[in-house]
């Protein structure tokens, strides 16, 4: 479900504004933490912790607080500080519970018990139940809830409420990304049932069970959030977030350096070329980590010559990483090698490789059968020339830059690209969505559950089905569904292990990068500790020590 | 007086129609219709949702009856619902937008007018001086740099470097405790720079005009008749010629209102200024064609009306236009 | 005493002389780029990111190691042919309507008024922002739009032009001579209609390259890779603080550019005003 929200949050935020900084807006951890490190957080011997507040920015103004029916990422942002799921991802990347204080797995894999919390409320104070997650089921499955996010709730065939705090979900197959899905941000049954969600208030005024509440959503300027002091895991220390909505990244960066907004995502160019002046460097810190996405370059499998396994290597080969990385973002990044992150537990590193080597690149087009015969540097092959157009979409200069760097590189193995950037809409509706393309160069999130198999099976081929290239191979397939079909990691691991060998093996992508995320930061919050899921998770925990206080606010 | 106005009242209305037709089928007409926005790249959008989704719009009816059922919502200021998800009106969305790109516009045309009139008229003055010529360089600097440019140049300047005025938005996070003056004081501050440079980029506009009818006027007999008479200078530049000259200045009022509001996407996006050239830019990006309509029709009323109120001030001050051919 | 005469008429029309140096200049950077340009406006070269003005790279280079000042230099012609275009499409739109309106009158009159009028009433950026983002932003959509939106001002100066030539002795001697309504249109008042149509052109220039570097902003004008002012502006735009260069040089193309048609404009205008003599 959240590889679905991911993929929406950076078909809006590219379909706003561009993607200009080339790093799409990672899913992050919501802005809780767990409830032992809560207890951890410094005992700064009885002073008191609560106080100021976090100036951020949003590109776009959120469309909907009820996250379900928007689609863009500025909404989901703001929803993740108001809302919680049942189960969220701890500080190491693991699965843990945030409304559900437990769950079982039935002994036939085929349904979940949660345990729900028993101290949580609402906002608006009515206490959180079993109803709650019934009703949110029941809202996402619902015809009149014009949500894109409902796939994952459809497979449930049957959801009882056991008691007030506990529910048990049954699926007809053993579905493991069913427990990531329940990540879901639970809405209020009391304040949404009967009402059609395209008509309800809390489209403008959200209630949620999360640490921070909505105080004012000033239309196109900014929406400020307060401190909610009956949150379950204990008030967060910071009063406020305000979040600015400021379109053009250049005036964001301004005033990130002028002390306006104290966090943002840097583009790794700012990053590294951008933060050595005094007045960054004495007020900020740069946290870097692999960010949760990658960019490819993607062929379509239906069409001629991609239909050739040794052509797409050869391209492989002859796409310089490297340079890529260092060139464009400033060494900030790693080779990707296939659709997970290096480091996490389902990457798969001994597969096959594609250094840069034109060699072998000119070798293999030259045993597919391509040759220069007119001695025009471009590689024929029954008459037809090794040319073909690579598309992007507009307003990721990242994106083009690369499209330019292959265009160079797979020149000089006789390839000859035409480069075409392509407005978003136009680029999904005409060209993927039609199959009308020839190689195009994209970027995916890489969500925390294993399941790739909108992107990959061969299901999911036409249409508007994620897998545009029409990727299709029985074993693939075939192990899709084994690794949808188990809770058990190690035999999941086995099955997207193979899954990645095979995918190294045909190249249906060149697998570019895994980039780093770059977050701004304002050395005035403490207790920020960096963690493999980012910086974000034990927000409620980070504050401002008296004398270093910024925002003060006369009505707490 | 009233018949005057009456008469351009009703001499809008054909416009007025030519205006829905345009804007209603220029949008119509593009490819991609707001159904495919809604089902890209979503695997779960099914067919009976696209097929929900048109019915619910009416874009299953035969395009000149959509343009009918829009018309004759248009007509009761009803602009539909937004295709954006956000579950609001077109006109609640237009009209939280709108105050604030008329009062930016409004508040620019005034030091337009304040700055680019006498601006004018002393180059006229002085024509042919030094004065005359680097006022018109300058001027045309002013319409020829691309604001966008300028624009993150000062704001880089004046807000990061030198750290006077804020950088971007209207209002300061803690606008809403401060005391009136405070107020007025923080939403001065954060114009400054977008009204200065919006002010730079339309002077050439006022001025140029100014100088020509004032030159005109200069030349006809009755200044030098005046002058003949041995009438100070001060008093044939005020008397006569300014007055004179300010008539023609008043219809360009009319005319710099589409040009205002089609730079306000730019401003507002450089400065993170919430009004409708922002909204209309989002909502292109968004294939939300209602939304779309609504503020194309808004700004080529906006422009209707600053050409009427031209016209009535036009009359106003000069009575033969009332009872003339018109 | 020529010569003095000569700098007088020069310092006379100085505006007029001024702009069109600008103009001149940056005509022929665009016909001889090639020759002007130190380097291949698309090379790219990762090892010398960033390197701010030098001998080797006079305006420094870009994120991908292109010469700034080849593109520039190279981007002069789309710049120039964006705007030559759109004007083209401009006056060649405006002058039929407005000849056709002024010299056939009645209906014909009316009704392309009252469209000139209407199309007048509309905020050009957003009808160009709209209609080039519904047909996705290629340098052919660019250009045939910003054409098609900024032809009114033309139709009217030429109707108005028309009407007050149509009714003169030997247009009307040339109608009672059988001659066709055509060659009389074109032969006999579309010379005479011309010059104030030069003025309105020479502004529009400027406008049409504004105006495609207003859409770059926006993401909506001429594509990378292809360089125009525009867009090789924009890309500089969020590295305006550490890399001026990036900005700076493009955007003083298009403030001298813009300044030139201008200041060649309104010459051209004071030139042609009898009361100037």
């Amino acid at each position: 479900m959240i590889f679905k929200r991911v993929i929406l949050c950076v078909f809006a935020f590219s379909l706003l504004f561009g993607c200009r900084n080339g790093a799409k807006e990672e899913e992050r951890p919501q802005a809780s933490s767990g409830g032992e490190s809560r207890a951890e957080a410094p005992a700064v011997g009885g002073t008191n912790l609560a106080g100021d507040a976090l100036s951020s920015s949003e590109i776009a103004e959120p469309i909907n607080l009820i996250p379900a029916i928007s689609s863009d990422s500025a909404s989901h942002q703001i929803a993740s500080y108001i809302y919680n799921g049942l189960v969220k991802y701890d500080k190491d990347l693991n699965l843990t519970g945030d409304l559900a204080e437990s769950w079982e797995i039935s002994p036939d894999n085929k349904s979940i018990t949660f345990h729900l919390r028993k101290n949580v409320k609402w906002h608006d104070g009515e206490p959180f139940t079993a109803e709650d997650v019934k009703f949110t089921y029941e809202f996402m499955i619902s015809d009149d809830t014009p949500t894109s996010y409902d796939g994952d709730f459809r497979k449930v065939t049957d959801f009882s409420v056991i008691d007030d705090y506990t529910v048990r979900v049954s699926y007809a197959e053993p579905y493991a990304p069913a427990l990531n899905g329940w990540g879901i941000w639970i809405m209020p049954a009391h304040l949404l049932k009967g009402v059609s969600p395209s008509k309800s208030p809390l489209q403008r005024k959200p209630v949620g069970t999360g640490p921070y509440m909505l105080e004012e959503w000033d239309t196109g300027k900014s929406v400020t959030l307060k401190a909610f002091g009956d949150y379950f895991e204990g008030r967060p220390n910071l009063d406020k977030v305000m979040i600015r909505i400021i379109p053009d990244q250049a005036t964001q960066f301004m005033e990130l350096l002028n002390g306006s907004i104290d966090i943002m995502s840097l583009t790794s160019m700012q990053a590294a070329r951008q933060t050595s002046s005094a007045r960054y460097a004495d007020k900020y810190n740069t946290y870097s980590y692999l960010d949760n996405s990658y960019t490819y370059v993607g062929y379509n499998l239906r069409k001629e010559p991609f239909n050739d396994k040794r052509v797409r290597q050869a391209l492989s080969y002859a796409s310089p990483r490297q340079e890529i990385i260092d060139g464009i973002l400033f060494g900030r990044g790693v080779p990707a090698t296939g659709p997970y992150k290096p480091g996490t537990y389902w990457y798969n590193g001994d597969v096959k490789k594609y250094e840069y080597d034109p060699e072998k690149a000119a070798a293999l087009l030259a045993e597919a059968g391509w040759a220069d015969k007119d001695g025009d540097g471009i590689l024929e092959k029954n008459g037809k020339k090794l040319r073909f157009e690579l598309i992007t979409n507009q307003g990721n200069s990242t994106r083009s830059q690369i499209a330019e760097i292959l265009q160079r590189s797979w020149k000089q193995i006789g390839v000859q690209v035409d480069i075409r950037v392509l407005e978003w809409a136009t680029f999904i509706n005409e060209y993927i969505n039609k199959g009308n393309f020839s190689a195009i160069v994209m970027g995916w999130n890489i969500i925390q559950d294993p399941d790739i198999f909108d992107v990959w099976s061969s299901t999911r081929c036409g249409g508007s089905g994620l897998n545009f290239i029409c990727f299709q191979n029985e074993e693939a397939d075939r192990l899709l569904a084994a690794g949808q079909g188990s809770y058990d990691p190690a035999v999941r691991k086995a099955a997207y292990d193979k899954l990645q060998e095979i995918l190294a093996e045909e190249q249906p992508y060149t697998f570019l990068y895994v980039p780093d995320s770059n977050t701004a930061l304002s050395k005035r919050f403490k207790n920020v500790v960096p963690a493999p899921a980012g910086i974000t998770y034990n927000f409620i925990d980070w504050y401002v020590p008296e004398g270093m206080r910024k925002y003060s606010f006369a009505d707490k | 007086m009233a018949g005057y106005i009456l008469r351009r009242l009703l001499a809008m209305i054909p416009l007025l129609i030519g205006i829905t037709v345009i804007c209603f089928f220029v949008i119509n007409l593009a490819p991609g219709s707001a159904a495919d926005m809604r089902v890209s790249m979503n695997p779960k959008y099914s067919e009976t949702a696209r097929e929900k989704f048109e019915k619910m719009y009416g874009l299953d009816k035969p395009l000149y009856e959509q343009y009918f059922i829009w018309l004759g919502k248009f007509v009761r200021l009803d602009f539909g619902d937004s295709f954006a998800t956000d579950g609001k009106k077109v006109t609640e969305k237009i009209g939280e937008r709108l105050p604030i790109t008329v009062g930016l516009n409004v508040l620019s045309m005034f030091f337009i007018f304040l700055i680019g009139l006498p601006l004018g008229v002393a180059s006229a003055y002085w024509r042919d001086s030094v004065f005359d010529r680097a006022a018109t360089v300058a001027v045309f600097i002013g319409y020829a740099v691309p604001t966008f440019w300028l624009a993150l140049i000062c704001m880089y300047w004046f807000g990061v470097h030198l750290g006077w005025l804020p950088i971007s938005g209207l209002t300061s996070y803690d606008y809403d405790s401060l005391s009136p003056a405070g107020k007025f004081l923080d939403l001065s501050r954060h114009l400054i720079l977008p009204v200065s440079i919006s002010v730079f980029g339309a002077l050439a506009g006022i001025s140029r005009f100014a100088r020509s009818s004032t030159l005109e006027v200069l030349g006809e007999e009755y200044i030098t008749a005046a002058r003949a008479r041995g009438i100070g200078e001060g008093a044939v530049l005020f008397r006569h010629a300014l007055r004179n000259a300010l008539l023609p200045v008043v219809t360009i009022l009319g005319l710099s209102v589409p040009g205002l509001i089609g730079s306000s996407v730019i401003f507002e996006s450089v400065f993170s200024i919430p009004g409708m050239g922002q909204l209309f830019y989002m909502s292109v990006m968004m294939r939300d064609y209602p939304t779309i309509m609504g503020i194309l029709v808004i700004g080529a009323l906006l422009t209707l009306a600053g050409n009427f109120i031209a016209d009535v001030a036009y009359a106003f001050i000069d009575p033969r236009i009332r009872y003339g051919s018109g | 005493m020529a010569r003095g005469r000569l700098l007088r008429r020069l310092n006379k029309n100085i505006i007029l002389f001024g702009g069109a140096a600008i103009v001149v200049f940056f005509v022929l950077t665009a016909l001889f780029a090639p020759l002007i340009a130190s380097h291949d406006p698309g090379a790219i070269d990762m090892a010398s990111v960033f390197l701010p003005p030098s001998g080797e790279h006079l305006f420094g280079t870009d994120e991908l190691g292109r010469d700034v000042f080849s593109r520039v230099v190279y981007g002069s012609r789309v710049s120039l042919f964006v705007g030559i275009v759109a004007v083209g499409i401009s006056v060649a739109v405006g002058v039929a309507l407005g000849l056709a309106s002024g010299y056939y009158g009645g209906w014909t009159d009316s009704v392309i008024m009252r469209f000139t009028d209407v199309m007048l009433c509309f905020p050009s950026f957003f009808l160009i922002l709209a209609v080039i983002a519904f047909l996705n932003p290629s340098i052919i959509n660019v250009m045939a739009v910003i054409g098609l939106t900024g032809w009114m001002g033309v139709a009217r100066l030429v109707r108005a032009e028309t009407m007050s030539v149509k009714n003169r002795e030997y247009i009307i001697a040339a109608r009672l001579a059988g001659l066709s309504h055509a060659r009389i249109l074109f032969k006999h008042i579309l010379p005479n209609v011309l010059s104030p149509v030069f003025v309105t052109a020479a502004l529009g220039m400027a406008g049409a390259i504004l105006t495609e570097s207003s859409l770059s902003f926006l993401g909506l004008g001429v594509q990378p890779p292809t360089p125009s002012w525009g867009n090789i502006l924009t890309a500089g735009k969020d590295n305006i603080m550490f890399a001026w260069w990036l900005s700076f040089f493009p955007g003083v193309a298009i403030l001298l550019t813009a300044l030139g048609y201008n200041m060649l404009g309104e010459g051209l205008r004071d030139a042609a005003d009898p009361r100037k003599k």
